[in-house]
């Protein structure tokens, strides 16, 4: 069966008004050129979920996609404020839920691993626990102790972006793995998109990197720097540069507006966006190979 | 500029360093505490083991990291793991020695607000929240706070509490059962303040040149002074060029105020 999509494509077909979606990668492989094409194609009323919803929900919320965020960490990473997740949150225009790094990623680990809920260790930092009902407390069966638990978080549609995957989506991902696996493992659909697709055999060459298996993926995209301005290892370096620059983008919302025409609705897809950022930027975010000792697998 | 000439924030960072020991595992933060760590391994704690909630284990990062998640992170580190991975086996688990912590409001007790001014459901000021520092105020062995001293800063009670430090008291702390310490110091650009056998913060150092008045009026409560009150060693020159030439040439987080 072939997987392979356009990113319009699988977006018209996987992701729907209304949707929980969860865009992958923490810091790391965070799947931009989705972000943009949901917004070209005019998505209403998402659920956002991320840890960190960085820049592309940042980006997705200004454009009207969204009725709710879900996260643990709300800031521009690196940079400060997240401005326009936060002002819609204080002018009570967004709807959000909240939980701490270790709570959110427990949520999802539930949803990948079929449980209904997951249990933590109590932290007695409660606050967070009494403003959000989805945290309970729970008698441990075992020793008749407390544990705090959450529930399993199940999107409609995960986004995780890999270095390299098949034609079947049987996906390779080095660097920081965040929570892309559990991701795609917790969600109802699944869109793949990725650097590039290599030949089964070089998936098979080495099935230890696979975090990710083809019979989960709905749809394979092949997204050459889907993730900028987050990075890829070992393919292009993150642009702090225009990370520090949506800082400022971000205060105004004409300047919004402004960005979203020229970058996101003025171009048709990742490779006119990447065009378009040029030569500099390009020489810019390269980044000299540092390769890993081959091993030996064996032949049996 | 000279060893007599320093930043607050080198002045926080260096002092921050010098709290580390050698063999430490450290969970570290992007920005001041991530220099702290690195300025620790290059001097008196060679063998500090860096770890990040990003997932990277080990990491000798070639240049300054900017996000919590830099690629630099992961190149010549010695292990990378899942998020649920480095928070459940190394953090829930009681692999951590120390916790570095910042946040808004820091109370009497090392509670800390990263969260919220105001009420939560309607915020007047909305903090980015917790991230990884819910979990590790509670069970890293040892927490350290780096912020400047400043009254707003420093109020009697937080308006939320991301974080544990001693809840209304130590022995409130106790009675969680939490498996790790709690707040050791919190290093500002004025002193050190460190919890007494109540967990309340008092002040038990100075940095040079800085008075007893000056930190109590930039308290939100009525500090009290240790009667073993000690005045830090000024900042090495030593110190100072590794972090202005080695770690943060670019100055992006030495220079200024912090914060």
């Amino acid at each position: 069966m072939n997987k392979i999509f356009s990113l319009t494509e699988a977006v018209q077909n996987l992701i729907q008004d209304g949707d929980l979606i969860y865009a992958a990668g923490f810091t790391h492989l965070i799947p931009f050129a989705a972000g943009h094409e949901i917004i070209r194609q005019g998505r209403k009323n998402l659920t956002l979920a991320r840890a960190t919803p960085d820049l592309i929900y940042d980006q997705m919320v200004a454009a009207g996609c969204a009725k709710k965020v879900v996260f643990s960490y709300m800031g521009n990473p690196g940079v400060g404020s997240l401005r326009i997740v936060r002002a819609e949150l204080e002018a009570g225009r967004l709807e959000w839920e909240e939980y701490s790094h270790f709570g959110m990623i427990s949520r999802l680990q539930a949803g990948a691993a079929g449980l209904p809920f997951m249990p933590m260790n109590p932290t007695a930092a409660v606050d967070l626990e009494l403003a959000n009902p989805n945290y309970r407390t729970v008698q441990d069966p075992y020793s008749g102790g407390g544990v705090v638990v959450v529930p399993a978080l199940k999107p409609d549609a995960a986004i995780v972006h890999v270095q390299r995957c098949d034609a079947q989506g049987n996906a390779q991902i080095w660097g920081i793995i965040g929570e892309q696996k559990e991701a795609a493992f917790a969600a109802e659909r699944v869109i793949l998109t990725t650097e590039e697709v290599v030949p089964e055999e070089i998936i098979r060459a080495d099935p230890n990197r696979t975090l990710i298996p083809g019979f989960i993926v709905d749809a394979v995209c092949v997204v050459p720097h889907c993730s900028h301005p987050s990075y890829t290892q070992g393919y292009y370096d993150r642009d702090n540069a225009f990370y520090l620059e949506w800082d400022k983008i971000s205060q105004d919302r004409q300047a919004v507006n402004a960005w979203l025409d020229e970058w996101v609705y003025g171009v048709s897809d990742r490779d006119e966006y990447w065009e378009k950022l040029g030569s500099e930027v390009h020489d810019r975010l390269q980044v000299d190979p540092r390769l890993s000792t081959p091993i030996n697998y064996g032949s049996y | 500029m000279d060893s007599n000439d320093y930043s607050s924030s080198e002045l926080m960072i260096i002092n921050a360093s010098r709290l580390l020991r050698d063999g430490d595992v450290v969970f570290v933060g992007v920005g001041q505490p991530n220099l702290a760590c690195n300025l620790a391994r290059r001097t008196h704690a060679p063998n500090l083991l860096m770890i990040y909630e990003a997932g990277v284990i080990g990491a000798q990062p070639a240049r300054l990291p900017l996000s919590i998640g830099d690629p630099t992170l992961v190149s010549g580190a010695t292990a990378v793991c899942s998020m649920y991975d480095i928070f459940s086996l190394y953090l829930q688990r009681g692999n951590v020695d120390v916790g570095f912590m910042g946040g808004a409001q820091i109370d009497q007790y090392g509670n800390i607000n990263a969260t919220v001014i105001g009420d939560y459901a309607k915020p007047k000021v909305r903090l980015p929240g917790s991230g990884g520092s819910k979990e590790i105020a509670a069970w890293a062995n040892r927490c350290y706070i780096m912020t400047p001293h400043q009254k707003r800063r420093f109020p009697e009670k937080c308006d939320f509490q991301t974080s544990a430090g001693f809840l209304g008291g130590r022995s409130e702390r106790d009675e969680a059962r939490l498996r790790g310490g709690g707040p050791q110091a919190v290093v500002t650009d004025i002193g050190i303040l460190q919890p007494d056998d109540t967990g309340e913060l008092i002040l038990t150092a100075l940095h040079p040149g800085h008075t007893v008045e000056e930190a109590r009026l930039n308290t939100g409560w009525n500090l009290q002074v240790s009667p073993d009150l000690r005045y830090t060693e000024p900042p090495t020159q030593d110190e100072l060029t590794i972090l202005r030439e080695e770690l943060d040439p670019q100055g992006i987080y030495i220079k200024g105020s912090g914060g």
